[in-house]
């Protein structure tokens, strides 16, 4: 809010509220954990550096928001900005809105600094990535620390089809540092309908390319690694041994499998998604903590009771809505927050706008994740038993 | 009654019908109810023992039946069945 000539000068404020020294702040706050410290500056400020504990309300949200932050009038709040100026009208403002104690700290997160006080910066963050970051950096689950595990992450997403299209798109906005892409085949003007990382005037290119064209025009930050290949037995523990984690878009039964015994080896988790027509599943594998894919599904379905997007068609915005839920967990999991969909398979029906939850549990009789699996020799790493089966099949 | 949830592969022996009402106090008899309304469904359910096919995933409300007591597990008119066979769709041709 800027001031008018109506409103009184910052001297004049002064002198009605209290200001407290940045270190005697320090000693109160260190001594009494019920004090309520508010940083009173926008949001980019705030995210580059702050005092720790403090809550951040923007100077035009002070008297609608303090309500949420101190309910009761009586509870001692310290406020700072920049330089102490927001802040001491920010405090008149709370004084006049019946608040008892408050304090505005003088010459603000300057002074405090100055003084070798100490502050959570933005640290591991370029200027540029502190902007383009920011309203991660906001959030007290991310901050900056899981800003930077998430530059420091590397996922490797099979496919750059339905699924992977807005996966890649949304992780590599997010700044997942490191996105590899598994996937052999060209844009076809089919794919466009859902495929949205691609483009009419990139169809013929490999879609790797076409994905690591549109990724970095998003986010200049983020590695691409193309792998142009098939996935098999062969390949795929070197393929994914570099990655932290696995997005599993694939569209056939033998690749599914195919990473299930190779991720649960090398103990790699693994957010897998399926659509077809109107529906949805997503499940996250996490090997040993919770149930596998041959848990969940023990043997494939026969062909009739599996039919192909290509086969059966698939309503577009079903890759974005699974592909967004595969993007979620990823995030989750290389933060550590919220719940995984471990041991869970939600199921998304577009028609009816219904989600349903089903419990999968650890089979004991598990041929891949079971009791026997880490017995398994190094000789035997990268065979599968019934994987020649399937693709015979 | 208990309904049992369809999944879309299961359609086309369903007359398109996402959702089938049927008899039963297991869920051996209300599977074995939808068979005999459509009878197409039998042999993707159920194979020629009589039991179900192991790539078809049963649940009661959220659990897995195998770790109830599979197709003799009781069932309230109240419950939900649903059919869950594995998919696959997604990208094309990775391997």
């Amino acid at each position: 809010m800027t001031p008018t000539s109506t409103e009184p000068t910052l001297d004049q404020v002064k002198e009605q509220i209290d200001e407290i020294e940045p270190a005697a702040a320090r000693d109160e706050l260190a001594a009494d954990s019920a004090i309520t410290l508010i940083d009173t500056r926008e949001p980019h400020e705030y995210a580059e550096a702050h005092v720790d504990g403090a809550v951040l309300v923007p100077p035009i949200e002070v008297a609608s928001r303090i309500d949420q932050v101190a309910p009761d009038t009586g509870q001692r709040l310290i406020l700072y900005c920049r330089s102490g100026a927001r802040s001491a009208r920010a405090a008149a403002k709370l004084e006049a809105l019946g608040y008892e104690s408050v304090s505005s700290v003088a010459g603000g997160i300057l002074a405090w600094t100055e003084q070798g006080l100490p502050v959570i910066e933005t640290e591991g963050l370029t200027k540029d990535q502190r902007e383009r970051y920011s309203r991660h950096t906001l959030l007290p689950e991310v901050g900056v620390e899981g800003q930077i595990k998430m530059l420091n992450t590397k996922v490797l997403l099979l496919g750059a089809g339905g699924l992977g299209a807005p996966t890649a798109l949304y992780l590599a906005a997010a700044g997942i540092g490191t996105i590899g892409i598994v996937d052999d085949d060209v844009v076809d003007e089919s794919n466009l309908q859902r495929q949205v990382i691609h483009s009419t005037e990139r169809v013929g290119m490999p879609k790797t390319k076409s994905a690591r064209i549109q990724i970095e025009s998003l986010n200049p930050d983020i590695n691409v690694i193309e792998h142009r290949v098939r996935l098999n037995a062969d390949n795929i523990l070197d393929i994914i041994a570099d990655y932290d984690i696995v997005v599993d878009g694939a569209d056939n039964f033998p690749t599914r499998y195919l990473l299930n015994d190779a991720s649960v080896r090398l103990r790699k988790p693994v957010v897998s998604a399926s659509i077809l027509a109107f529906d949805g599943q997503i499940s996250t594998f996490m090997p040993f903590e919770g149930p596998c894919y041959r848990c969940l599904y023990p043997t494939p379905p026969p062909p009739e009771m599996a039919p192909s997007c290509g086969a059966a068609g698939v309503l577009g915005v079903m890759a974005g809505v699974m592909g967004l839920l595969q993007a979620n967990e990823v995030i989750k999991l290389v933060l550590g927050i919220g719940d995984p969909l471990i041991g869970r398979l939600l199921l998304y029906e577009s028609l009816g706008t219904r989600f349903t939850e089903l419990k999968v549990r650890r089979d004991p009789a598990c041929p891949i994740c079971g009791p026997d699996a880490p017995e398994i020799p190094e000789s035997e790493m990268g065979k599968f038993p019934d994987y020649e089966l399937f693709c015979a099949a | 009654m208990p309904m049992i949830r369809i999944p879309p592969v299961l359609r086309p022996q369903t007359g398109g019908q996402a959702e089938v009402a049927a008899e039963g106090a297991n869920v051996g008899e209300v599977l074995r109810a939808l068979t005999s309304a459509h009878p197409d469904t039998e042999s993707q359910l159920f194979g020629a023992e009589g039991d179900l096919n192991r790539y078809v995933n049963v649940y009661l409300n959220d659990e897995d039946v195998r770790v109830l007591s599979g197709l003799d597990t009781e069932v309230s008119d109240t419950d939900t069945i649903v059919i869950l066979p594995a998919m696959a769709g997604g990208a094309p041709r990775i391997a």
